[in-house]
């Protein structure tokens, strides 16, 4: 009950906030073209109707919640998961790319990490270089990439998945270098007075005290791997994943289509970012954490 | 002629010296300027003695100590350790070091904890499950062996890890204040099972405090410290007898050593203002 309280409601309430706004901004922002039809059509239609209508445009300026959320389900639940036109398929494409970028991500941030701590000379090199690689725009990078890579042969699965690597590696570097770093004067000292060896403080200190560093970093590099796959979908004319439902939906004025990409994607991240959430939590939990 | 004297008591002496520091002296550099945070120490600490450091903060005590596990590098003087450097008696693994607080790793049980030495110094799985046994009995904590160190007391965490510094066997046992972060009725018992430890096992110990009483109770010899700079003002015989039941603290002879611990403090600090 408590639970509900405390949880459940204040989102609902945010929830109902920003739907009511949204179906504000749809009539608004759908009115100009609708006062248009109707002037042309010689309609003189009530308040009421008028407000109906611009909630129900095919291809509306601003999609209502209800037309985004029946295209969303239509898409996802009622067509077959090889179908062009499923939510569910485009969803595969692109995740399957985040999901290799990620784990690439997930291993070069690691490897990095390892490095900057044990090696004075990458430490002090290689962190200005990483944070600059950041400032880069991905959107100027990724065509770049994809045309490289394709020139010398390499296309399709693998361009998409190094473009989530590009923006999946910085958050588990930063993360791990800083939870590799994160034992106490105290526990290094014990190390020391057992005369224990570089690779024996690594691995019986260093790494375990890193763990939860690497599951909050890795939460942030999942769903910036997500965005590199779509964002690397954009610029190959990808005929697939969600980033090529978002474009072709732009070429088409497809306004709905769009926006229940757009839910999809954002399911997708929901279900990853939770996902790793979990799995950090049992991880801990086999490691003696103290349940919360 | 007396330095002969002296020399030839010095290397009989060294037969049974556990720690030996001459004229040692350690001055950090810090942003203000140098500090010198020892100066000036001669010390011989015995085998099986039992030996407390007390002073206020900043006398130099817990340096001292680190300096023998070689967490520090000493600038002047020198010190052996069981006739060693400080480097190579650490490498020979020769102490058991318990720090301020329990330290232990949160990712491990009670008796992987107290097994961690163990298993870093390569001991075979079964001699090491029968150390781990041996020494958590020794500190009474049998029955707590799979449970992590967040589901213990705060005195349980501390005989925890000094069961791991005596895992490992050691003759020397370093201990900087073990029991400042408990209170009284804990300190109190542990400061018992420590000295009871103490006799069953014969080593050596060196034991950092700032409570009289504590120094006092467990000691056979207190060093009295005074700082700026860190230095020995006072090395106190204690008279009573290896027996020492809780209320020895109100014997005569008690408050006597703690009187004299208590006026060589006082020393020190008059001769700072």
């Amino acid at each position: 009950m408590d639970r509900l309280r405390d949880r459940v409601v204040p989102v609902i309430t945010i929830l109902a906030v920003i739907v009511a706004a949204w179906y504000a901004f749809a009539v608004y922002m759908n009115a100009p073209f609708q006062r248009d039809l109707d002037r042309r059509a010689g309609e003189t239609p009530t308040t009421m109707e008028f407000i109906g209508k611009t909630l129900s445009q095919p291809k509306p300026t601003m999609p209502a919640p209800h037309q985004v959320a029946q295209n969303f389900f239509e898409n996802t639940f009622l067509r077959k998961v090889t179908s062009a036109r499923s939510l569910v398929y485009h969803s595969w494409v692109t995740l399957s790319s985040t999901l290799l970028g990620f784990t690439f991500g997930t291993a070069l941030g690691i490897l990095i990490a390892v490095g900057i701590v044990h090696v004075i000379a990458l430490d002090r090199s290689l962190m200005p270089w990483i944070i600059a690689s950041q400032t880069i725009p991905i959107l100027a990078v990724a065509p770049m990439i994809i045309v490289v890579l394709a020139a010398i042969g390499i296309t399709g699965l693998i361009p998409k998945a190094l473009i989530s690597t590009y923006l999946s590696f910085f958050p588990v570097a930063v993360g791990m270098v800083k939870g590799l770093r994160s034992p106490d004067l105290m526990h290094l000292d014990l190390m020391h007075t057992y005369n224990a060896s570089a690779s024996q403080t690594f691995w019986k200190l260093r790494v375990p005290a890193s763990v939860p560093f690497l599951f909050a970093s890795m939460k942030v590099a999942v769903a910036a791997s997500l965005v590199g796959a779509i964002v690397g979908e954009l610029p190959t004319g990808a005929v697939a994943g969600i980033g090529a439902k978002l474009l072709a939906g732009s070429y088409y004025s497809q306004t709905i289509d769009m926006w229940a990409a757009l839910v999809a994607g954002s399911v997708v991240a929901a279900m990853l970012v939770v996902l790793v959430g979990l799995v950090g939590r049992l991880v801990e939990r086999s490691m003696g954490g103290r349940p919360a | 002629m007396l330095m002969t004297v002296n020399q030839a008591t010095a290397t009989s002496v060294n037969q049974n010296a556990v720690v030996e520091a001459r004229k040692l002296g350690l001055t950090f550099q810090t942003n203000d300027g140098p500090v010198r945070a020892l100066s000036d120490v001669n010390l011989t600490i015995n085998k099986g003695e039992f030996v407390s450091f007390i002073g206020p903060s900043g006398c130099g005590k817990t340096t001292f100590l680190r300096v023998i596990a070689d967490l520090e590098q000493p600038t002047e003087g020198k010190i052996s350790i069981n006739g060693m450097t400080p480097e190579q008696a650490r490498q020979a693994r020769a102490y058991g070091y318990v720090f301020q607080a329990a330290a232990l790793f949160p990712w491990r049980t009670i008796e992987s904890n107290v097994g961690l030495p163990l298993e870093i110094i390569g001991l075979p799985k079964a001699e090491q499950q029968e150390r781990i046994k041996r020494t958590m009995d020794l500190v009474n904590l049998t029955g707590f062996e799979k449970k992590y160190p967040w589901q213990l007391s705060g005195g349980m965490q501390q005989r925890a890890s000094i069961a791991r510094a005596l895992a490992f066997d050691a003759d020397l046992l370093l201990m900087d204040e073990p029991f400042g972060a408990l209170d009284e009725i804990v300190r109190d018992h542990l400061n018992e099972q420590l000295l009871r430890l103490w006799r069953q096992t014969n080593k050596t110990i060196c034991f950092v405090t700032h409570s009289i009483p504590e120094a006092v109770y467990l000691s056979t010899r207190i060093v009295v410290m005074s700082p700026r700079p860190g230095r020995v003002t006072d090395v106190i015989e204690s008279t009573l007898p290896a027996e020492r039941p809780l209320d020895i603290r109100e014997s005569p002879e008690f408050l006597a050593i703690a009187a004299r611990v208590r006026d060589g403090l006082r020393a020190g600090h008059s001769y700072e203002d």
